[in-house]
C-alpha cells in the first residue's frame, strides 16, 4: 500500500512529459476524427462508429494524461463517483433513444 | 498504469494527498457531467427534426471548428504546464501560463459567439427547429460553462498577484479549476463528435 502511495505521487501532479504526451495523443486522434469526416473515405455508418471510437481513445486519453485518474487507492472515491456517473448517463441516453425511437415507431403505424 | 511515464516534479509532498475539497468538487463535476448527459440525450433525439430549417451539414464549417477544438486543446496543455509551475511554487510562471490560457479561452468563447450570432442573423436561430434549439442549448451550455471558467482564472490569477507562495488553499483552488476546465475539454470531444462532425457525414 505505502508503495502505492509513494508512486502515484507524481501521478497525481502530472509532469511537462506526460502532459506532452496526451496533448500529442489527442491532437493525433483529433486530426484523424477530423479527415474521416473531411475525405468521405468511409460509408456514413462506418464514418460514425470511426469517429465514436476516436472520441472514446480521446476521453479516455484526457482522463488519464489531463486529470489524472489512475488506480491508486487515494483515487478510490473518485473512481467509484465517475463509475456510477458513467453508467447513469449511459442509461439515461441508451434509454431515452430507445424510448423516443419506440414512441416513433408506435405513432407512425397508427 | 502511467507510472513510467512520470517523474516527481518536486518536493511537495504535502499537496499528493488529495483535500476534501477537491474530492467535492469532483462530485459537482459528476453532477455536471449528467446535466450534459441530459442535454445530449435531448440533442440525439432532436437531431433530425428540421421543421423543414436548415441542417447541420448545411450550417456547420470544418474550418471554424478546427480552429474552435484547436483552441481549446491547446488551452489544456496550457493549463496543465500552470499546475506543474504551480507545484514548484514558481508563481509568475503560473501567472503567465493562466494568462495564457485565459486569451486561447477567450478565443474560444469569442469564435463561438461570433458563429451563434452569424447562424441567428441566417434566421437558423434556436426558434426555427427542435435540432437548432437543441443545439443552442447544449452548444452554449458548454460556452457558458468555458465563460465561468474564465471569470474564474481571472479571479485567481488575481489572488495570485503579489504572492510570493502557493498556500494549500490555494492550491486547491488551481486544482479544482484544472479540474473543470479539462472536464471541459471532454465535453467539446463529445460536442465537436457527435453534434457537429456526426451531423456533417
Amino acid at each position: 500500500m505505502s508503495d502505492l502511495h509513494t508512486t502515484s505521487s507524481g501521478e497525481s501532479h502530472g509532469s511537462v512529459s506526460s502532459y506532452i504526451i496526451g496533448f500529442v495523443l489527442a491532437v493525433i486522434l483529433t486530426v484523424l476524427a477530423f479527415a474521416v469526416v473531411a475525405t468521405h473515405s468511409l460509408s456514413p455508418s462506418g464514418t460514425v462508429l470511426a469517429i465514436s471510437a476516436l472520441a472514446l481513445v480521446q476521453v479516455l486519453v484526457h482522463l488519464h494524461y489531463f486529470l489524472h485518474m489512475g488506480g491508486g487507492s487515494e483515487q478510490r472515491w473518485n473512481n467509484i463517483c465517475f463509475v456510477f456517473t458513467v453508467g447513469f448517463v449511459a442509461i439515461f441516453i441508451i434509454g431515452t433513444l430507445f424510448i423516443m425511437n419506440n414512441t416513433a415507431l408506435h405513432m407512425m403505424s397508427r | 498504469m502511467a507510472h513510467d511515464t512520470t517523474v516527481p516534479t518536486s518536493g511537495h509532498d504535502e499537496h499528493h494527498h488529495e483535500s476534501p475539497v477537491v474530492f467535492g468538487f469532483w462530485v459537482y463535476l459528476m453532477t455536471d457531467c449528467i446535466i450534459f448527459g441530459s442535454l445530449f440525450a435531448a440533442f440525439a433525439v432532436l437531431r433530425n427534426q428540421f421543421n423543414g430549417g436548415p441542417s447541420g451539414h448545411e450550417l456547420f464549417e470544418l474550418s471554424g471548428l478546427g480552429l474552435e477544438t484547436a483552441l481549446l486543446l491547446v488551452s489544456s496543455i496550457t493549463y496543465g504546464f500552470g499546475m506543474i509551475a504551480a507545484h514548484k511554487n514558481e508563481i509568475s510562471k503560473v501567472i503567465m501560463w493562466l494568462g495564457v490560457t485565459f486569451l486561447l479561452g477567450l478565443g474560444f468563447v469569442g469564435l463561438e459567439v461570433n458563429e451563434f450570432a452569424h447562424m441567428i442573423h441566417e434566421g437558423a436561430g434556436p426558434d426555427r427547429s427542435a435540432f437548432l434549439s437543441a443545439f443552442f442549448t447544449l452548444v452554449s451550455t458548454h460556452g457558458l460553462h468555458v465563460t465561468c471558467g474564465l471569470i474564474w482564472i481571472v479571479t485567481l490569477i488575481v489572488q495570485l498577484m503579489g504572492t510570493t507562495e502557493i498556500p494549500e488553499r490555494m492550491m486547491n483552488k488551481l486544482t479544482c479549476l484544472s479540474l473543470f476546465w479539462h472536464f471541459l475539454d471532454i465535453v467539446w470531444i463529445c460536442v465537436f463528435t457527435y453534434v457537429y462532425l456526426a451531423s456533417m457525414i
